[in-house]
């Protein structure tokens, strides 16, 4: 195994009451290609910033190859940033842009002219020295963006979302290059980006981020085909994500079935994720040894294969993708193989905010006050928890006086019913169950009957 | 890392040495007596003179006739200028700023040598022309700004949806361009109310104005009271920018 | 008809505008010592404001250079400021920016009266003599937020990572701002420092509170003085009509200048 190249400990940051990064730890090995992908807003851009010291963590320490350079400005770190928009200074040509970085060292002539015009071959950009950088085209921009951040030979390249603002087929074509590149030179990558398909392609090893916080870090294969929690698995592609429990060891229910599997060590009766990737069902025509069944909703021609969602003989839609295609409103015979079952504890059963006792007729959480009933045990201002199951939240498409508002930030579908987040700066998110559709960012109120809030002790 | 904000700082500290201190100064000298005491006196005076209440009112009036005057002057040219068909060259819009480099001290008072050739006799009129004449640029330049970056689509929908050229200027262009106006009202306005030399030169020092009661008392060394009618036109300052924002905000609301 | 008339409207009020302007260039080419007495053509005021001989000549020439100096020093040290406090405030975020926004506004709202009297008012109770250098002070209050303002959409426009990049290929804070910022924000800086020179050569109320006793006389004052004697230096008519044609061939070669680099733009 190669060496720690950065080693990331303990590392936080928070503008205004926001955590934008909470504790995070992360070994680089030396030569890796690692990219950083999550939602907009997860702290993937802000992590690469800290790396490259253009922000300071508010506490934590970065160190490169076993030096603490937590403090060392960004001007000093032997790393070079390619930047999202390329930021190439535009009074200066692709030339000097290039050499910008070698001339503040002060090389010589010969070794600057050297270096740019063999940075300009590995971009193959040979005789565009003398070009206006304004008159480039994207993809050009991109590729002297990258050569001046060689030209300082650093030690590891950071890439902040380098193909997000190039169309689809050079992107495609600006991936490859990016491999091969990383491939010839030996050095350290780390790239950011929101896009999970690029993830995918490129990386030695991928780091999956939400909320501040890493998901999950493995190989492009284990993050697909074994991801950790719903999460992972609805970000990195297409998946039926689903509501199960599991029975006993090697043994879940979901879709109001009973499914082999492999999974073991869940408690007895654990609530479970389970997600099935949509190439994993198998869709026959026959009805009968067949593990359930379904009617086709519809079917659309993919290019290689065909998409259809199925409404399953209990109620719950799955996505299936199949080589075949079968008619809408026909019924169709479905199985699912015990190692296509992906198993996964829930990350959270239920909703649990830090409350206060105002009376015994209402707490307080989430900055407004709630009626319920307290338990005569707990006095006004003692310290409680409130629980909540996620399908006894309310959703109201407006907000209420003195009532919390949020914005939706994530959603999966769940076969039957929606699972989303509303999250409000500063405070507690809220996990929701509702058959409502709500798009991402909508605004929405939040509203909690008294019967089903639950107090308990702070630490129950 | 945004450290780049202490750059502001210097300049933070040069602003409170000269904007934050010297108003405060205008206040501390207006309730003080010229012994140092703390005093209505300098404010009473100035509410009791009615030399003083009439130069201002007087002061007032004109100010509104000659913002009045520019907004009807220079809206229509403004628009000219911004609509395309019928000037095409931002050179024109220069000549409305070029004569703004001739001193214009200088100007006036070959505006009123002008006005004596001529034999119009030198009074509140001839003092009106030149305040217009002076001021004019400074609501022509707002308003053109405005509609010159206007989208159109606002007035070609205003059409599609079946509006008259007529509709469109007053349902869209005219409340769109609003915030143009009320600047042009800030920077017309205040300045007429304190000028102080030309009046003097328009009108053979027949007439005067706030600006040039100030100047005499601070020149005559009368400090406090000087600062005490300074401290009066501050208060109409607050007052022309409170209803102008007001307006702006109001106006630039569809903007947003 | 409606191009005839509008065309006819600006011709209107452009006529009335320069009517002044073409008043004075007429009249400095006659002796007389009065504005809008024609003596017969010469050319004597012309030769008189560049001949050693004209006694008059010495305190015109000294109130034009103290002009020139105070509005050159005044508009540079705006630049400098203004930009790197633009640099400052765009950086800022929330009620500190708010804040120092505002404060950059007043003085802009302010009459020059305002800005004169209060800042005389300083000086007078910091017991400062008053002077040019408190004259130039006074001038760069005045003059560094229109700097600031027009340095500010450059700001906007420009990709706020190019800094950042700078710093990373190993420049210093200092360095990426003289290599990357400066060159970046020229245009907004040129035309705050024009700005700045034109609204301090133009000023009367402030210069004329914040002078002292000291005799200090600029271009405004000289006038004003002058005007209060009753009757104007005769020399001053080929002055302003000299003043303004260097402006109009300035701003004819400026746009030339312009229309040419559009043009070889658009040709690229």
């Amino acid at each position: 195994m190669a060496e720690t190249i950065i080693k990331i400990e303990h590392v936080s940051k928070s503008y205004g009451r926001g955590n934008v990064l909470d504790d995070i730890n992360l070994d680089i090995r030396k030569g890796e290609f690692i990219t950083i992908v999550g939602p907009s807003g997860c702290g993937k851009t802000t992590l690469l910033r800290i790396i490259a010291g253009l922000v300071q963590a508010d506490s934590g320490t970065v160190s490169l190859g076993g030096k603490d350079i937590t403090s060392m400005p960004p001007y000093k770190r032997p790393l070079n940033m390619v930047f999202q928009r390329y930021a190439l200074f535009p009074h200066l040509n692709v030339y000097e842009n290039i050499a910008f970085g070698m001339k503040l060292q002060k090389k010589s002539e010969e070794e600057i002219d050297n270096k740019v015009r063999r940075l300009l071959k590995l971009v193959s950009l040979t005789d565009y020295e003398e070009r206006d950088v304004n008159s480039l085209s994207g993809g050009q921009q991109q590729r002297v963006a990258i050569a001046r951040a060689l030209a300082n030979s650093p030690q590891v390249l950071l890439l902040d979302e380098p193909l997000s603002a190039l169309d689809y087929k050079m992107r495609k074509d600006m991936q490859m290059e990016l491999k091969e590149m990383h491939k010839k030179l030996g050095l350290t990558f780390i790239n950011v980006t929101h896009d999970q398909e690029e993830a995918i392609t490129l990386s030695d090893t991928v780091i999956v981020m939400n909320e501040g916080k890493i998901q999950q870090i493995g190989t492009p294969e284990d993050i697909y085909n074994e991801p950790c929690n719903s999460f992972v698995a609805d970000f990195i592609g297409a998946s039926n994500i689903l509501d199960g429990t599991m029975i006993q060891d090697r043994k879940v229910n979901f879709i109001g079935h009973d499914f082999d599997c492999v999974d073991e060590g869940f408690a007895e009766n654990e609530p479970v994720d389970i997600v099935i990737r949509p190439e994993d069902i198998y869709i026959v025509n026959k009805l009968e040894s067949v593990q359930f069944t379904g009617v086709v909703k519809s079917c659309t021609f993919k290019g290689v294969h065909y998409e259809m969602f199925v409404d399953s003989d209990n109620g719950y839609e799955l996505m299936i993708q199949d080589y075949n295609a079968f008619e809408p409103g026909s019924t169709v015979g479905l199985i699912i193989k015990p190692q296509d079952i992906q198993v996964m504890h829930k990350y959270k059963m239920e909703n649990t905010f830090d409350a206060v006792v105002i009376d015994s007729q209402h707490v307080s959480f989430l900055g407004s006050e709630f009626e319920c009933t307290v338990p005569e045990r707990f006095k006004p201002d003692d310290k409680v928890t409130a629980h909540v199951a996620f399908d006894k939240v309310d959703l109201l498409d407006y907000c209420q006086d003195g009532k919390p508002e949020g914005k939706v930030r994530f959603i999966i579908y769940k076969g039957d019913h929606y699972h989303l987040k509303v999250y409000k700066r500063g405070q507690t998110s809220v996990y929701v169950d509702t058959n409502d559709v709500y798009d991402k960012g909508d605004l929405v109120g939040i509203n909690i009957a008294p019967e089903d809030i639950i107090i308990t002790a702070c630490d129950e | 890392m945004n450290n780049r904000s202490t750059w502001s700082l210097p300049y933070f500290i040069f602003l409170v040495i000269f904007v934050v201190m010297p108003l405060l100064l205008v206040l501390f000298y207006a309730f003080q007596d010229g012994q140092g005491h703390f005093t209505f006196a300098n404010i009473l005076r100035f509410f009791s003179d009615s030399d003083s209440l009439a130069t201002f009112a007087l002061s007032i009036e004109v100010a509104i006739e000659n913002t009045v005057i520019c907004i009807l002057l220079g809206y229509p040219l403004a628009w000219i200028l911004a609509n395309k068909e019928y000037n095409k060259s931002a050179v024109t819009v220069v000549l409305f700023i070029l004569p703004m480099w001739i001193n214009a001290l200088m100007r006036t008072l070959a505006t009123a040598e002008l006005f004596s050739m001529l034999g119009v006799n030198l009074g509140k009129g001839t003092l009106l022309f030149g305040m217009v004449y002076d001021y004019l640029p400074f609501m022509i330049y707002p308003i053109y700004n405005i509609l010159s970056k206007m989208d159109k689509s606002y007035s070609e929908a205003a059409q599609d949806l079946g509006a008259s050229p007529v509709k469109v200027f007053f349902k869209v262009t005219l409340p769109l361009s609003m915030p143009g106006v009320w600047s042009g009202v800030l920077m017309v306005f205040m300045p007429t109310v304190s000028t102080f030399a030309i009046s003097e030169f328009l009108t053979n020092n027949k007439i005067k104005l706030f600006g040039t009661i100030i100047q005499e008392n601070i020149n005559s060394s009368m400090w406090n009271y000087g600062a005490a009618l300074a401290f009066v036109m501050l208060l109409i300052i607050g007052i022309t920018k409170f209803i102008a924002e007001d307006e702006e905000v109001a106006t630039e609301g569809p903007r947003k | 008809m409606k191009k005839f008339f509008a065309r006819f409207y600006i011709a209107i009020i452009l006529l009335v505008l320069y009517a002044p302007i073409f008043f004075i260039g007429v009249f400095s080419f006659t002796e007389s010592k009065v504005l809008g007495t024609w003596t017969g053509f010469s050319t004597r005021l012309y030769t008189g404001l560049f001949s050693n001989e004209n006694p008059g000549r010495e305190s015109l020439l000294g109130a034009v250079e103290n002009t020139l100096v105070i509005a050159l020093v005044a508009a540079f040290v705006s630049m400098f400021l203004g930009t790197v406090s633009a640099i400052g405030i765009f950086n800022l975020r929330g009620r500190k920016r708010q804040a120092i926004q505002y404060l950059n506004n007043i003085p802009m709202i302010n009459p020059d009266i305002i800005t004169g009297v209060s800042i005389f008012l300083l000086f007078v109770f910091l017991h400062v003599t008053q002077g040019y250098a408190t004259v130039i002070l006074a001038h760069i209050t005045f003059c560094t937020p229109y700097v600031v303002l027009s340095v500010m959409p450059k700001l906007q426009q420009m990709n706020p990572s190019i800094y950042e990049a700078a710093l990373d290929m190993g420049a210093t804070p200092v360095q990426a701002f003289w290599k990357v910022m400066v060159p970046e924000l020229k245009p907004g800086m040129i035309s705050g420092f024009i700005l700045a020179f034109t609204m301090s050569l133009d000023d009367f109320a402030v210069t004329f509170f914040t002078r002292g006793t000291i005799g200090l006389e600029t271009l405004s004052t000289y006038i004003y003085a002058d005007a209060r004697k009753g009757g104007l230096t005769p020399e001053l008519r080929p002055l302003m009509t000299l003043m303004f044609l260097l402006v109009l061939v300035l701003l004819i070669v400026l746009n030339v200048r312009s229309s040419r680099l559009a043009t070889k733009k658009l040709g690229r």
